[in-house]
């Protein structure tokens, strides 16, 4: 047994193998999920890295610090890493992985090791993304939506970059069989639908989500692959094929593939909230549908990316109307949020910042939904900035912050020890405020016209870009902070007890770290509701 | 799900399917031989869909198994539709 | 100490949601083909007559009739015939190995009269019949590679039930090998009509 890794004790310190073969061969869902989280951060610093040179090369026009084609290989990478290899299997893998079968009561995941395989199919995925950087000829430089005819035709690595997609593919696909079957398998006794933690409802509509959409790219992903083998002419007008059939394919899944990305992190957000104001959750069952009114709705609008691509009249009109019936739910969660807030008994502890501030970043990203929906103003703000500065506030400001949140919720949970509050106050300052610098800026400059995507642009929209790359090193500062605290934090912090934050969920019954069997000898029966607080309280400092 | 015990099934029942899906098959191949235009590709549909019902609810025991099996498979047949429908939306309107 | 974790119920389950990615793995591949067969009505004729249909019925028969022998395996393994198991598991395979040898022969003929993906005489044909074959390729040759797998699967169960480790007291590997088996055949159920039977 490492000496690291043991001084943790729990499930760190237990294990049916010694040494690193337990981890590479673990099938413990814990292990698992602390496996995924190591790589998924490491992700996230290079996608991040990724950024920060675009924002370098952006920071002024007319010059810059590389070429056109270094460009599209930088945002197209960036894209890759940050969607494929961060944010889609950032909570589910690493969180849902961690938290789940404890929430449920439960000793693993239903098929453990089908859950070590997705872990492996990330990494093969990983590992083919980077050695597509650097060889064929050279890193692609597509957009992460590989339109054809361009990703047909391109001579850089396309071919092993669809490959890493679709391993990546396949190991959310096998998370998802896992958490269907886990929810609806093993929950213990007394854990009715009814009792179940709104981190769980939202893994299950994700779940869902990840069975039903993700084989669609992985169709769309052979299908680039076999064209650029063989040429056929799938997608080529002039043999039979439709361009616009490829944005179709890809876009059925890249669509839901944004709720794959947000169903987590809004459950994350429903279990910090209710915690942090003492209140249970507002709207217990309205949380629970909206999730899956989100999944479902969420799967038939995907057409809005597509309004200007030359498809008809009649489906721009179907699509534009059903995008602005998805936005109901995701307003239904947002006010039964601040319903749980108001009059609550608030605590501004880590978490429960990067939760206030991903209300007020998925806000704005979901009202820029909204206008981007409408088809008349889509039309105009197509292939903008005000496009990047849209998802930026929802999947970083919204899942990023989330994401954030569960690391200061749950890293004391499973390292059994508490980072310093106020680094990490000042790290969520810098961040929350360099984030909107940032990412307000690209929103107005896109307004402007300032379109994605290009490596120079027009000396008038050069203020604006100036003010948001200022922006992202304030942001860059924030996030470092953030995480030299939080490692610090598992490294040396003062230990802790079971329930640091009076939580309710039955993680909170369980040591810290937790141990390999999770509930010991006897399964758990559960007597209390996820958001009943009485009687619940914090472990002595 | 509740958990009952599957009673098994007799061979005979799968050679009666079996039997079934062979003529449905000739009748598919006759059907395409006859000009009903527009008809012909709805023809061909509705025999296949018999013909995948037979196979999933007696070979593949959905007969038997628990409801959730089954609003599973309705689930995936509504978002097949779903796919089809809308992007006809587009295909279609041109 | 640690408790054997058994749900044979969840396992069939988590088979029956793994069935469904597969189905829209294929739907990518059917919904291409309905853009295009409403394209190009009269060529998509023109080229589904190309293709053979005695091959194609042959086929089907042969899955359906494998479908049988795998449905039927379930049965023999339940009421303890590890005989009569092993044996229709091995047919299943062998048709599935038939399958195979008829389509080797139905592609080796086309494709020596010049139709395959990206070929100059296929372009010649038109643009409707050009897609119809592209789409043809790629959704059978999807198919064949499932019909590998799934034999493959179906094999190394086998191999099981002959060391015993599959039996009638535990067998839940064997009605999801058998699962899968059944989705290769639907795809082919619903391929076969569609590009062999266009009038």
């Amino acid at each position: 047994m490492s000496e690291t890794t043991s001084s943790y004790g729990g499930f760190f310190a237990e294990s049916p193998r010694p040494g690193i073969l337990g981890w590479l061969l673990t099938t413990d869902h814990k292990r698992i999920g602390i496996l995924y989280l190591g790589c998924i951060m490491t992700m996230f610093i290079v996608g991040a890295c990724l950024g920060l040179a675009m924002r370098l090369q952006l920071f002024q026009s007319g010059t810059g610090i590389m070429s056109a084609q270094t460009y599209n290989a930088t945002f197209t990478v960036h894209g890759v890493i940050m969607i494929f290899l961060f944010i889609i299997p950032s909570v589910p893998a690493a969180f849902g992985n961690l938290v789940l079968p404890i929430m449920l009561g439960a000793r693993d995941v239903s098929f453990p090791r089908v859950n070590l395989l997705s872990w492996y199919c990330y990494v093969a995925g990983a590992l083919l993304a980077v050695i597509a950087i650097f060889s064929g000829g050279g890193p692609p430089d597509t957009g992460w939506t590989f339109y054809v005819p361009f990703s047909t035709q391109t001579t850089t690595n396309v071919n092993l970059a669809v490959t890493a997609a679709f391993m990546l593919g396949f190991s959310s696909i096998l998370t998802g069989i896992n958490f269907v079957t886990t929810i609806h398998r093993l929950r213990c006794k007394g854990m009715g639908w009814g009792k179940l933690p709104m981190f769980v409802w939202t893994l299950y509509a994700t779940a869902w989500i990840q069975v039903l959409a993700t084989p669609m790219l992985g169709i769309t992903l052979v299908l680039v692959f076999l064209e650029r083998i063989f040429g056929a002419g799938l997608f080529d007008a002039a043999r039979g094929g439709d361009p616009v059939m490829f944005q179709h394919l890809f876009w059925i899944y890249s669509h839901p593939a944004v709720y794959i990305m947000i169903l987590p992190g809004m459950g994350v957000i429903s279990e910090i909230i209710p915690v942090f104001s003492r209140k249970p959750l507002f709207g217990y069952w309205a949380m629970a549908f909206s999730s899956l009114a989100i999944a479902f709705a969420g799967s038939l609008v995907w057409a809005h990316h597509m309004y200007t691509s030359g498809m008809s009249d009649l489906a721009i009109l179907v699509f534009s109307f059903m995008t602005f019936i998805v936005a109901i739910p995701s307003a239904i969660k947002v006010f039964n949020w601040v319903s749980t807030l108001h009059k609550g008994s608030i605590q501004l502890a880590p978490p429960m910042l990067y939760a206030l501030a991903f209300i007020f970043n998925f806000s704005i990203g979901g009202l820029g939904g909204l206008v981007l929906g409408a088809a008349a103003s889509d039309i105009q703000l197509h292939d903008t900035t005000f496009v990047v500065g849209h998802f930026h506030y929802t999947m970083f400001g919204g899942l990023g912050f989330a994401f954030f949140g569960a690391l200061h919720y749950w890293l004391p949970k499973f390292f059994g020890r508490m980072y310093n509050h106020k680094r990490a106050l000042i790290a969520w300052a810098l961040t929350f405020v360099g984030f909107n610098i940032t990412y307000m800026a690209m929103q107005a400059v896109g307004v402007m016209g300032m379109p994605r995507r290009y490596y120079d642009y027009l000396p008038q929209f050069e203020p604006l870009n100036m003010v948001a790359t200022f922006g992202s090193w304030i942001l860059a500062l924030g996030l470092l902070i953030m995480f030299v605290n939080l490692w610090q934090g598992i490294r040396h912090g003062a230990p802790v007890g079971k329930n640091p934050w009076a939580a309710a969920t039955l993680e909170w019954t369980v040591p810290s770290p937790p141990p390999m069997e999770n509930f010991g000898v006897e399964d758990p029966v559960l007597t209390r509701g996820p958001y009943d607080f009485k009687g619940v309280v914090a472990d002595e400092p | 799900m509740t958990e009952h015990k599957h009673f098994i099934v007799r061979y005979k029942t799968f050679a009666i399917v079996w039997a079934l899906l062979g003529g449905l098959t000739a009748l598919t191949v006759a059907a395409s031989r006859v000009d009903l235009g527009a008809g012909n590709i709805w023809v061909a549909l509705v025999i296949a869909a018999t013909k995948s019902a037979l196979v999933i609810f007696f070979f593949m025991n959905l007969r038997q198994e628990a409801r959730l099996f089954k609003v599973g498979l309705l689930a995936v047949l509504t978002i097949l539709a779903i796919f089809i429908g809308f992007t006809f939306f587009d295909v279609l309107y041109r | 100490m640690s408790h054997e974790h058994r749900d044979d119920t969840g396992a069939r389950f988590g088979m029956w949601v793994f069935l469904y990615t597969e189905v829209i793995l294929f739907s990518g591949l059917f919904i291409l083909y309905a853009v295009s067969l409403a394209k190009f009505p009269a060529p998509y004729s023109i080229a589904s007559h190309k293709l053979n249909i005695y091959f194609g019925t042959i086929n089907t028969l042969v899955l359906l009739t494998s479908s049988l022998t795998m449905a039927m395996a379930i049965t023999a393994i339940q009421r303890g015939r590890i005989k009569q198991t092993l044996m229709l598991c091995s047919s299943t395979v062998g048709l599935a190995i038939l399958f195979l040898v008829n389509k080797f022969f139905e592609w080796s003929a086309e494709i020596g009269h010049g139709i395959y993906p990206g070929s100059e005489e296929l372009a010649a044909m038109g643009p409707g019949v050009t897609s119809f074959f592209n789409l043809y390729y790629f959704t059978a040759g999807l198919h064949g590679f499932h019909v590998i797998v799934g034999a493959t699967l179906i094999c190394v169960v086998t191999l099981r039930v002959a060391k015993g480790k599959v039996n009638s007291e535990r067998y839940v590997l064997l009605e999801n090998s058998a699962l899968y088996w059944h989705l290769v055949d639907l795809v082919w159920i619903f391929l076969f009509p569609l590009y062999y039977l266009i009038l």
